[in-house]
């Protein structure tokens, strides 16, 4: 393999696993405040794009992607004030089935209101076939938006998470709810505040791989599953973790291919997630402690 | 023992309810045509259009009166795509609703999985899907609208010997229409001198495939690629091969014969070049070309009623109604057998996807001729004229 | 005590020949075709009722095990060994002297040589057998979400095996599998001429499956199980070997998938990749849940009620969404089920209360 068709590899890898990983980092924010996996994650993901084309056909683009991400937020809170706020310590398994559920009916609100055709956000720089020459290699300008975004996102993840009171809360419900409340926090509406939260980052990140993945009623769910698989990879909660298995995934997926039939991918990459789950359950880069004092 | 009650009481109350749901008694002087097409799940894209196509058709033909004086009762069944629903839906259509002639489905896998059940049950099935395995060998009850996917192939091989192109890429998509393709390409190959270095099929879910255009391309000799596939994600491999900065020739399907597809690949799509029927060049053909006002009428009315542009896709669902509306005007009576016949010995029938002759050995009914080689060119589809 | 467990499942059988000779009577025969399939459906249900409701261990890829029965069936009874044989292959020699091979008539008349049905039955139900040890060892270590994204993602792998392979035919499935002779006379196949055999014996395979879960619930087993789901860790304790019965709980269940897979794909003729899907998986969770978890009654019933009205088409595009629409309204307001008392008092009392 020349050095050139290596990087080609290495960038177009990059390019799949920070799509994965910006859209695992919503699952972590729900993860994190409630132990909850919301699996309507992908539908926010798949809303934001969505908002954002149609708003798109009057208004600029910086513009549109601000109001699709309002607005997705609050779809978000709306969704945990009317499903999940007043439900009393739901179990795990219950709480898996109703996020499936508003998985459902949102994909098919979306087939109802957007039809079955493809849409997508113009590219914010350049057009469909601009490229950046990096090394001897290709690289889309998107990919280079969605990978500044991704990590401005998660600088400012971790520092309102640090150092602002409301990020402070969060963690402690995180922690602890029942110590949190005993300290005055109000942990129902932090449940509220991190369902907007990710309701808000799935819909950024919906609107920066629109270019390059294109928005379809049901493209929510196949990128919620590579979300999920590299939020576990990672160690489930951890941001920057996630961002390193998403990285990790997309490279391994996309040297797969050099040696066998694309065709087989997801199953490669989702086997590598079952072995992972076998022989480390808390993930790569999670630890097994912090694993174990979770409630699941 | 509570428990058991209360399933018996709910058991028994949906059965009251579906017998109470019996239509009251049938009308008079309708004709039932059922039509099975995937509106929702992983072919929406094909079953969408068609379902309004078909919807708008029949509206429109009822309000002329009808065929032969009955009204056609159109039942449209949401497969979602999937096989066991359209085996359901095949069954309660031929003995339950007694329909004429069943419309669909939209992908060859259901198609084949309702053969059998359509040439048991002795019912017209007019497909949508494109696999030349339905109509060959032949049942005396099935036929399909559109074109042979191996007449597509040899359009787009001679295409390529003119231009001296000897080594090719294929990419597929997973869905029936792209296996069909596949096979078909990897068959016809020989018979042009054209050998297929690189053979690849992705997902119809694909996010993005710079990894295998950077695998194929990595094979200097590649001379051409082409992309047979039906899903949006086809616009994705366009684009991924010209981010790359490679300037190969993209050859396409007919499965390309939608707009949207174009737009999605903005200006990747530009100098792709496919076989397609005539609908989506309706206004270059010459005023005498035999299919120019078929297609422009129905490109308008579909155009006027949706507020989208018309696809090919939704011109199978066209051609489809039209056929066994005209087969039932030919025979003079709405029989089974005597329809049947009609559409068998129906010759010069004008549609949307080319002049169908349909005969006792060929139920699809459409020559090479049918397809037009189109590219694209700013953003419009135009025919290649080389 | 025996009586009672028995005496509801002979009315159910009383009530399913009741709704037979009521088709018969009022010549809607034809609705047994979809109560044919859904029995086949219901079959899986109750096998994944006994992981979720009774051991508590969620599966998000049971479907996969419905195509792994299916698939392995048909494509054994299906691909065609005349070519080996005429070529002297001496395995295939042994196989047609043995009477293991079933000669048949292809649509157009061609002669075709393939694997006997109950050959593929057995090897269809062993390679199930196989994969849910394999697969259930390492999977039930695994708890909460971890769960079910591993068994998620044990779905998706069948799902895309049999999408990208060529043997099972891609996404056009398989079709034209043959009828499946069970016993002189008794052929499971779609023919329109065998409905009402056919129905009972999807109904009787349905009923004999209740009858051993019911049994096994009654059991030492189902008091272990119960015991996991209450606490497994409690469980443990006791000296109840909890990862052993709920390996066994889970390879039961995948048997009772596989057989629904391997029924419904000779009675319909054929399989495609969507009896893979995640959706499907996603929609069996969905029915346990419905019907209560626990309560085998309660997921027959749902399993019976939903899959017959959606096989009839009754939601037109709205399939998905009205069975998402139950799935929260269920889960939200009524986490143990409809077919519980406390449902119907509730309902009572403000009716009363008006």
């Amino acid at each position: 393999m020349t050095s050139q068709l290596f990087l080609q590899y290495l960038f177009a890898g990059i390019t799949y696993g920070i799509i994965y990983a910006i859209v695992a980092i919503g699952f972590n924010i729900i993860y994190n405040t409630t132990g909850i996996i919301n699996f309507a994650q992908g539908e926010f993901v798949m809303l934001g794009g969505m908002i954002a084309i149609s708003l798109h056909a009057i208004l600029p683009l910086p513009l549109a992607i601000g109001l699709a991400v309002i607005s997705t937020m609050l779809i978000g809170a709306l969704i945990e004030i009317l499903f999940i706020r007043w439900l009393r310590s739901p179990s795990v398994l219950r709480m898996i089935i109703i996020t499936i559920g508003l998985s459902i009916l949102i994909r098919e609100a979306a087939l109802h209101i957007w039809g079955e055709n493809v849409r997508s956000l113009p590219y914010f720089n350049g057009n469909e076939i601009s490229s950046i020459q990096l090394l001897g290699a290709n690289i889309s300008p998107q990919v280079l938006w969605v990978i500044g975004i991704c990590s401005i996102m998660v600088m400012l993840l971790s520092l309102f998470f640090k150092f602002t009171s409301l990020g402070q809360e969060m963690r402690a419900c995180a922690a602890n709810r029942l110590a949190a409340t005993l300290c005055g926090i109000s942990t129902k509406n932090m449940v509220t505040f991190s369902f907007m939260l990710s309701a808000g980052i799935g819909a950024l990140a919906g609107c920066v791989v629109s270019p390059i993945t294109y928005t379809q009623y049901d493209s929510g769910t196949a990128l919620a599953i590579k979300g999920f698989t590299v939020a576990v990879l990672g160690g489930l909660g951890n941001s920057l973790a996630a961002v390193l298995a998403g990285i990790l995934l997309g490279v391994i997926e996309s040297f797969s291919i050099s040696v066998v039939p694309l065709a087989f991918q997801d199953a490669i990459s989702i086997g590598i997630l079952l072995i992972i789950l076998f022989v480390r359950p808390h993930g790569l880069f999670g630890s097994r402690e912090a694993a174990g004092l979770k409630e699941f | 023992m509570k428990r058991f009650f209360l399933s018996t009481v709910t058991l028994l109350a949906l059965w009251a309810m579906v017998l109470v749901g019996l239509p009251a008694a049938a009308q008079a002087k309708t004709i039932k045509v059922g039509a099975i097409l995937a509106e929702t799940g992983g072919a929406s894209f094909l079953g969408g259009p068609e379902a309004r196509t078909i919807r708008m058709l029949v509206e429109k033909i009822n309000a002329a009166g009808g065929v032969n004086g009955d009204t056609i009762e159109l039942i449209i069944k949401d497969s979602a795509s999937t096989p066991e629903k359209a085996i359901s839906f095949a069954k309660q259509l031929i003995e339950e609703e007694k329909v004429l002639a069943i419309v669909g489905p939209s992908t060859s896998g259901e198609t084949m999985s309702i053969k059998q059940i359509c040439e048991d049950g002795k019912t017209i099935l007019l497909s949508c899907a494109a696999a030349e395995v339905i109509v060959n060998p032949v049942g005396r009850y099935v036929f399909k609208t559109p074109q042979k996917d191996s007449d597509a192939v040899k359009k787009i091989y001679m295409a390529m010997q003119k231009m001296g192109v000897a080594k090719i890429a294929v990419l597929s998509d997973n869905t029936g229409f792209g296996k069909a393709g596949k096979e078909q390409l990897e068959a016809i190959a020989p018979e042009f001198a054209i050998q297929i270095v690189a053979n690849e099929v992705y997902d119809k879910g694909a996010t993005d495939l710079s990894a295998v255009v950077t695998k194929i391309r990595a094979d200097k000799n590649v001379q051409a690629v082409v992309n047979w596939s039906i899903v949006p994600a086809q616009a994705i491999v366009a684009k991924n091969i010209r981010q790359a900065g490679w300037d190969v020739p993209i050859f396409q399907s007919h499965g390309f014969g939608n707009i949207k597809y174009v737009e999605a690949a903005g200006i990747a799509a530009e100098g792709i070049i496919f076989p397609a029927g005539r609908l989506l060049v309706a206004d270059t053909l010459s005023a005498d070309h035999p299919q120019k006002s078929v297609l422009v009428q129905y490109r308008d009315e579909y155009e006027a009623k949706f507020q989208e542009p018309a696809s090919t896709f939704g011109g199978h669902g066209y051609d489809a109604i039209m056929i066994l509306v005209n087969a039932m005007k030919a025979a003079g009576s709405n029989d089974s057998e005597k329809v049947r016949d009609a559409i068998e010995n129906m010759k010069g029938f004008v549609g949307t996807g080319g002049v169908f002759n349909f005969s006792a050995t060929d139920h699809n009914g459409l020559d090479i001729d049918s397809f037009a080689m189109l590219t694209v060119k700013d953003g419009k589809f135009v025919l290649y004229n080389k | 005590m025996k009586a009672r467990k028995f005496f509801p499942i002979l009315l159910l059988l009383l009530v399913l020949i009741v709704v037979q000779q009521l088709t018969r009577l009022t010549g809607t025969a034809y609705y047994l075709t979809q109560m044919t399939m859904t029995a086949y459906y219901a079959l899986l249900v109750i096998g994944l009722c006994l992981v979720m409701g009774y051991a508590g261990q969620i599966s998000l890829g049971h479907a996969g095990f419905f195509a792994i029965g299916g698939y392995t069936s048909a494509v054994l009874t299906t691909f065609d060994l005349t070519p080996l044989l005429d070529k002297g292959n001496s395995a295939i020699g042994f196989l047609t002297t043995n009477g293991l091979l079933a000669e048949r008539q292809s649509l157009y008349g061609e002669s075709l040589l393939s694997v006997n049905p109950w050959l593929a039955c057995v090897a269809a139900l062993l390679l199930t057998i196989i994969i849910a040890f394999c697969i259930g060892i390492p999977v039930l270590k695994l708890k909460g979400h971890y769960l079910a994204m591993a068994t998620l993602g044990f779905g998706i792998i069948i799902y895309r095996v049999a999408l990208a392979t060529e043997i099972f035919g891609g996404a056009d499935g398989i079709s034209a599998v043959p009828g499946f002779p069970l016993l002189p006379g008794i052929v499971v196949s779609g023919d329109f001429s065998n409905r009402v055999q056919n129905y009972y014996i999807a109904c009787c395979l349905l009923l004999l499956g209740f009858l051993l879960l019911q049994n096994l619930i009654d059991s030492r087993v189902g008091r272990a199980l119960r015991a996991i789901h209450g606490s497994e860790e409690a469980a443990n304790a006791m000296g109840v070997n909890t990862a052993r019965y709920k390996l066994y709980t889970f390879v039961v269940s995948a048997v009772f998938a596989a057989l629904a897979g391997i029924f419904l794909t000779h009675y319909n003729g054929g399989i495609g990749p969507s009896e893979a899907g995640i959706m499907k998986s996603v929609r069996y969770v969905a029915i346990v849940a419905i019907g209560g978890m626990a309560n085998l009654w309660g997921a027959l019933t749902m399993a019976a009620v939903l899959n017959f009205l959606s096989l009839r088409g009754m939601f037109g595009s709205y399939d998905d969404a009205v069975f998402g629409v139950i799935l929260i309204i269920i889960m939200l307001f009524a986490p143990q089920g409809l077919l519980r008392r406390q449902v119907w008092q509730f309902f009572k009392k403000s009716g009363s209360d008006n």
